[in-house]
């Protein structure tokens, strides 16, 4: 398969077609007919998933970044249009591309206004999730970060639910708040460390080898890339617009909110707040600080996530408690934990994408997500019932499914660094089979005493066709994770080496000394 | 050193020989079964004839190919066991978990009694649930469950054991609530899942614990930790782990405090109670603790809280299934009490003993739930002819069935005979050695001798509720109503044959590991010498000798007996009316038939303050009132506030924002870059 893609030249084109790919698109979606709108859409996001693919196969296992390219772009302030990926950016990158065609495919019915805007909002939401991945030029990687917030706010502010305008605006500033300061934190970063090397360069290497440079602003810059990222995890208590966004999201916001979009914060985490400035985050306050939070986050998700009317709420709610999990495996500082991070980040955007998507499925035929409004209907229809259930146990972390590899990884390598957090975060596993559970039991099992519910019709191939995909993908990588797992582990090993504070040196804990 | 370890252990790499080779296709075979049927619950329910035939086949077929496993093994018994390697499941760094599959002494008993008394329990199956729609989507559940199992005693490593031990939970919450249309009925399989996570969350803290110290998770690794490192007997590190290990054992195995979801656990198919909840999952706690016999051997605290909670819940389900009325209830908290049993066996040390009582109660048990079953058959399909509503599984409304149904009533004698331990019957033997290594534990720590008294007494009590069951089902006058009389009678031969299987074994079980006493070898024991081996030297157990062993052993049955003739005289005598027509219980009898009330004192202790919590304490009052309305929109009022009186300064237009942000990032910059 190597031999292929070396054949066509695969790693010097394959990132720029990524990102160029659905930029073109756009144009056919907007000025063609209404009618051909999605078809191109799914059409595009299909090429580029098959495009994607190939990274798989041209990965080469090591640590530093592969497919590299740098085009300069703004050399005055050193700023160069430079892409490539590790073995933590290819998954998240396969993730986009993956959910992006079953987001449009699952949209088919559920848009039935403003098609083509819709549509053409969706390509630029896969430019920015891409671009973020890939950039390593800290300039490009803001200017996709900002492009990702504004395809998701129409999509939220346009096509979502009653709510929807308080809760896109409040998704905007929310968001724009953190991602402004993090600008400044990479000005800041940039002039200081020009200043020191003599070199004005955003170049991600540039900066990382370097940052040391910045001095005793560390603790300030990590404090802002920290928090615009605690606002994207959401870490608790960032975390309320995340509920109201999924709410009032169509069904595609929804997926790609939660299986994408908030991994960029964690992937900032991973990317650039912890490499950069290692000594700041694992000073003992900050580390323990982050865990505390992370444990929370786990088990006050979890709590909320159980009282919660509305079934998407719940999803919601429960992605608190998951993203839980990975910031405490990134502090949890070994192979292990960091691996298992980046397992929760796959796992949670197959099984929460897949749970946004049933849902949807279902408020078409009821329009409602009322948990109350349901009961019984695994009579009426088995098929869903079947795939809401394997779904709902691959999120709950039954082993044998994706969901327990990364829980079960950054439990068992944070347990060293962080033994009482990570007992604590254990008892996750409990409350996620209590609110998960008991959901699906109100919605499949219990009586069918509902007269509405009696006529409602199971999955037709289409729903099918975005639905199976995430099961094979739950089932497969529950059971053979062997292959993604190998793929990241250098990336994951290099970040466990470059954040391991120096023993003796200043302001910086022994990891193991931190415990909570 | 742990590696090299590991290569012998593989018996010199991949190529295991002959049948053990082949061991995946035990698993595989059910797996194939759960498959086809599965897709047939979608597309063909009403292909019953098929559905029967592969659900019964595949389990034939893995029992056929656990003998000969068996048999290889005892033509050369290995010091080591086998390790047949599939894929690598988890590679991280360090931590490599193979998916693959142990053989040893220890797996092959347990494969043996899964696909045995399994296909047993298939086959009965096919009569017992034939008229159900759900046919097909029972058999793919029952074959997964069989998956499940295998993988949890096969797995060479925790996390795979894990695999199979979360699997079986599943199952059993799927095939509890099989007719999930009943809220009772799919309440009762959330529960058991949910207060299963609970011990699952200590089976996990347990590999973290032990991962960290011994580097691995594979059982040989582990064990040659403990092995290599007899300093950390006593020690905290090992009384932790264990503890933890226990209190996944509580879950599974249904021990105090955890054992509440087992009773709710009888709204499934009765042939589900037989399997999953009297012979194999609940078993796999005391399958745990041999596993790693030796880390609890090296915990003498954590062996001692073993056999109290084992010998604590004997007697205390025992004395709950003295006043319960609905059949399968009584054969629950008896599961429940001879549960304990088994952990009072392990906990003492007696490892064999435990494993032994463990086959025989699967013999014995799994006799008594069919019974149970055969009988619920017969009185559902009379009830379901005369249209009446009363309930078929309340004794209450039974009696005098042995009329009806010789055989059922003469299969589910001998299974009683067994459970209350009366020579020669196989439960005497599995439950005279545990108490008998009890006391013999007695001399070194008097607390044994508490838990060998607890034993004794639920002894008593457990000939005595059998007696009482048996004679409110089968002896007596007929309280079903007149109507449905004529209706009653036996079930088919394809019920009635597992029955006849199950009895003979629970006739001659005893001989597997008969005592030298009566003549035997104690062969089991004996057979799993490697395994429970490396836990020996920490203590001995010197088996009572001479005029004491005489004395313990006429004790046993003296009390069996007493037991027995109690129970039927007492129940006998008392005039039973059928259930609708009884008044309720009084004073403490109401208090043992509402179990002491545990369930609802959980429900007011933990489940209704915790939703509470969520509801009110951290979603109203946190989430939506002061993170999302005080911090968040209040600081959106304020800067709302801030912007009015900026409207009065400024145009208002997009651009001088811009500017002003610009300006003031500038500043920013230029402050902290001093």
């Amino acid at each position: 398969m190597s031999a292929i893609l070396a054949s066509i030249g695969y790693s010097h084109w394959a990132l720029h077609v990524l990102i160029v790919l659905p930029l073109v698109g756009i144009i056919p979606i907007l000025v063609g007919p209404v009618a051909a709108a999605r078809r191109v859409a799914l059409f595009v996001t299909v090429v580029e998933f098959i495009v994607s693919m190939g990274l798989w196969w041209g990965f080469a296992p090591t640590a530093g970044m592969q497919f590299v390219s740098s085009t300069p772009w703004i050399p005055r302030l050193g700023v160069s249009y430079s892409v490539g990926i590790d073995g933590i950016s290819l998954f998240m990158v396969l993730l986009s591309t993956a959910l992006m065609p079953l987001a449009v495919l699952s949209s088919f019915t559920y848009i039935t206004k403003h098609e083509r805007a819709y549509y053409a909002f969706l390509l630029a939401q896969l430019v920015g999730m891409v671009g973020c991945f890939i950039a390593t030029d800290l300039f490009v990687f803001y200017v996709f970060f900002e492009v990702l917030l504004i395809p998701m706010y129409f999509l939220i502010g346009i096509w979502g639910g009653a709510n929807r305008l308080y809760a896109a605006i409040k998704f905007f500033i929310y968001t724009i708040f953190g991602s402004l300061l993090m600008l400044v934190a990479i000005l800041a970063m940039v002039w200081r460390i020009g200043a020191q090397t003599g070199t004005l360069s955003f170049s991600y290497e540039h900066l990382l080898t370097n940052a040391a440079q910045v001095g005793p602003l560390a603790p300030w810059l990590f404090a802002a890339f920290a928090l615009a990222f605690a606002i994207k995890v959401p870490i608790f208590p960032f975390h309320t617009w995340l509920p109201d966004a999924h709410v009032e999201a169509p069904t595609a916001g929804s997926v790609l909110l939660a299986g994408v979009l908030l991994k960029i914060g964690t992937y900032g985490f991973l990317r650039f707040a912890v490499p950069f400035f290692p000594q700041v985050a694992h000073d003992p306050f900050v580390s323990r600080l982050i865990v505390v939070l992370a444990v929370i986050g786990i088990i006050y998700g979890a709590l909320v996530a159980l009282v919660q009317p509305d079934f998407k709420k719940l999803v919601a709610y429960s992605s608190v408690s998951h993203l839980g999990f990975v910031m405490l495996g990134i502090w949890g500082g070994t192979v292990q934990s960091v691996q298992g991070s980046l397992m929760v980040m796959i796992s949670h955007g197959l099984s929460t994408g897949a749970l946004f998507f049933l849902i949807g499925m279902l408020y078409e035929r009821r329009h409602t997500r009322e948990i109350a409004a349901y009961g019984g209907i695994a009579r009426v229809i088995p098929v869903f019932g079947i795939i809401l259930t394997v779904v709902a146990l691959s999120s709950i972390g039954l082993p044998g499914l994706n969901g327990f590899v990364g829980e079960f990884l950054v439990l068992l390598g944070s347990f060293g660094n962080h033994p009482v957090a990570t007992i604590i975060a254990t008892t996750g596993v409990i409350f996620a089979a209590a609110y998960l559970l008991w959901a699906i039991q109100r919605v499949l099992f219990n009586r069918l005493d509902k007269p509405e519910n009696e006529r409602l019709t199971d999955l037709n191939p289409r729903e099918l066709i975005v639905l199976l995909p995430l099961v094979a993908g739950i089932v497969w990588l529950g059971l053979f994770p062997g292959p993604v797992l190998r793929r990241m582990e250098p990336a994951a090993r290099h970040f466990v080496e470059i954040t391991q504070p120096v023993p003796g040196s200043t302001g910086a804990a022994s990891v193991a000394e931190v415990r909570p | 050193m742990t590696l090299s370890l590991l290569a012998h252990a593989e018996n010199a790499g991949g190529a295991v020989p002959g049948a053990i080779g082949l061991v995946w296709l035990l698993v595989a075979l059910p797996l194939a079964g759960f498959l086809i049927n599965g897709a047939l619950s979608l597309w063909s329910p009403r292909a019953k004839s098929a559905v029967s035939v592969v659900g019964a086949a595949v389990l034939i077929g893995s029992f056929v190919l656990s003998v000969l496993i068996f048999l290889q093994l005892r033509q050369a018994p290995p010091e080591a066991p086998y390790i047949v390697r599939l894929w690598t499941w988890l590679p991280v760094d360090a931590l490599q978990v193979q998916f693959a599959f142990q053989v040893d002494q220890l797996s092959s008993v347990m494969l043996l009694v899964i696909t045995g008394v399994g296909s047993l329990i298939h086959l009965f199956s096919v009569g017992y649930m034939r008229s159900d729609e759900g046919y097909a989507r029972y058999f793919a559940y029952l074959n997964l469950f069989v998956v499940f199992m295998l993988v949890l005693v096969l797995g060479s490593s925790m996390p795979l054991m894990f695999i199979g031990w979360e699997g079986v939970g599943l199952c059993s919450y799927l095939l509890i609530g099989f007719w999930f249309t009943e809220k009772a009925n799919a309440d009762a399989g959330k529960k058991a899942f949910i207060v299963n996570r609970i011990g699952d969350f200590g089976f996990l803290v347990a590999m973290f614990m032990i991962w960290n110290a011994a580097g691995s998770l594979d059982f040989p690794a582990v064990v040659h930790w403990a092995e290599t490192n007899p300093a950390l007997a006593g020690g905290g590190l090992v009384t932790a782990i264990t503890l933890f290990l226990f209190l996944g054992c509580t879950g599974k195995s249904a021990q105090i405090p955890l054992y509440v979801w087992l009773p709710d656990a009888m709204a499934g198919p009765t042939p589900v109670s037989a399997l999953i909840h009297a012979a194999t999952m609940v078993t796999a706690g005391v399958y745990l603790v041999v596993r790693l016999s030796v880390l609890f051997a090296m915990a003498p605290f954590t062996s001692a809280v073993v056999a109290g909670v084992g010998a604590l819940t004997a007697l205390f389900a025992a004395t709950i299934g003295l006043r319960q009325y609905d059949i399968k209830k009584v054969l629950a908290y008896s599961t429940v009490s001879q549960l304990g049993y088994m952990f009072l066996g392990v906990g003492t040390g007696a490892y064999a003993s435990g494993i032994f009582h463990l086959v025989t109660h699967a013999f014995f048990k799994a006799l008594l739930f069919l019974g149970a079953g055969s009988v619920i058959h017969a009185m559902h399909h009379a009830y379901h002819a005369t249209h009446s509503h009363a309930d078929a599984q309340d004794m209450r409304n039974m009696g005098g069935l042995r009329a009806a149904m010789p055989w059922t009533f003469a299969f589910m004698l001998i299974a009683t005979l067994a459970i209350s331990g009366i020579p020669p019957f196989s439960g005497f033997f599995s439950k005279d050695e545990i108490l008998a290594g009890a006391f013999a534990r007695g001399a070194e720590n008097p607390i044994f001798y508490v838990y060998y008294g607890m034993g004794v007494l639920a002894a008593l009590l457990t000939a005595f509720y059998m007696a009482r069951l048996m004679t409110m089902t089968f002896l007596g006058t007929s309280r079903t109503g007149e109507a449905e009389r004529p209706h009653l009678h036996e079930a088919p031969w394809i019920m009635t044959g597992p029955l006849l299987v199950l009895a003979l074994l629970s006739l001659a079980g005893g001989l597997i590991n008969l005592p030298p006493l009566w003549g035997g070898g104690a062969g089991l024991e004996h057979w799993l010498d490697p395994v429970t081996a490396p836990a020996a030297g920490y203590f001995r157990i010197e088996a009572p000798h001479g005029q004491t062993e005489y004395f313990l052993v006429g004790a046993a049955v003296a009390i069996g007996l007493i037991g027995l003739i109690w129970g039927y005289l007492a129940t006998s005598r008392r005039r039973t009316v059928p259930a609708q027509d009884s008044a309720a219980d009084t004073g403490f009898w109401r208090v043992l038939a509402h179990k002491y009330y545990v369930d609802e004192i959980y429900d007011a202790v933990i489940v209704r303050p915790l939703v509470w919590l969520s509801r009110v304490l951290l979603w109203r009052v946190v989430d939506q009132g002061i993170v999302d309305g005080m911090a968040v929109n209040g600081s959106a009022k304020i800067s709302r506030g801030l912007g009015w009186i900026g409207s009065r300064l400024q145009t208002g237009q997009v651009g001088i924002y811009v500017v002003f942000f610009l300006v003031g990032a500038l500043w920013i910059l230029r402050v902290v870059s001093g």
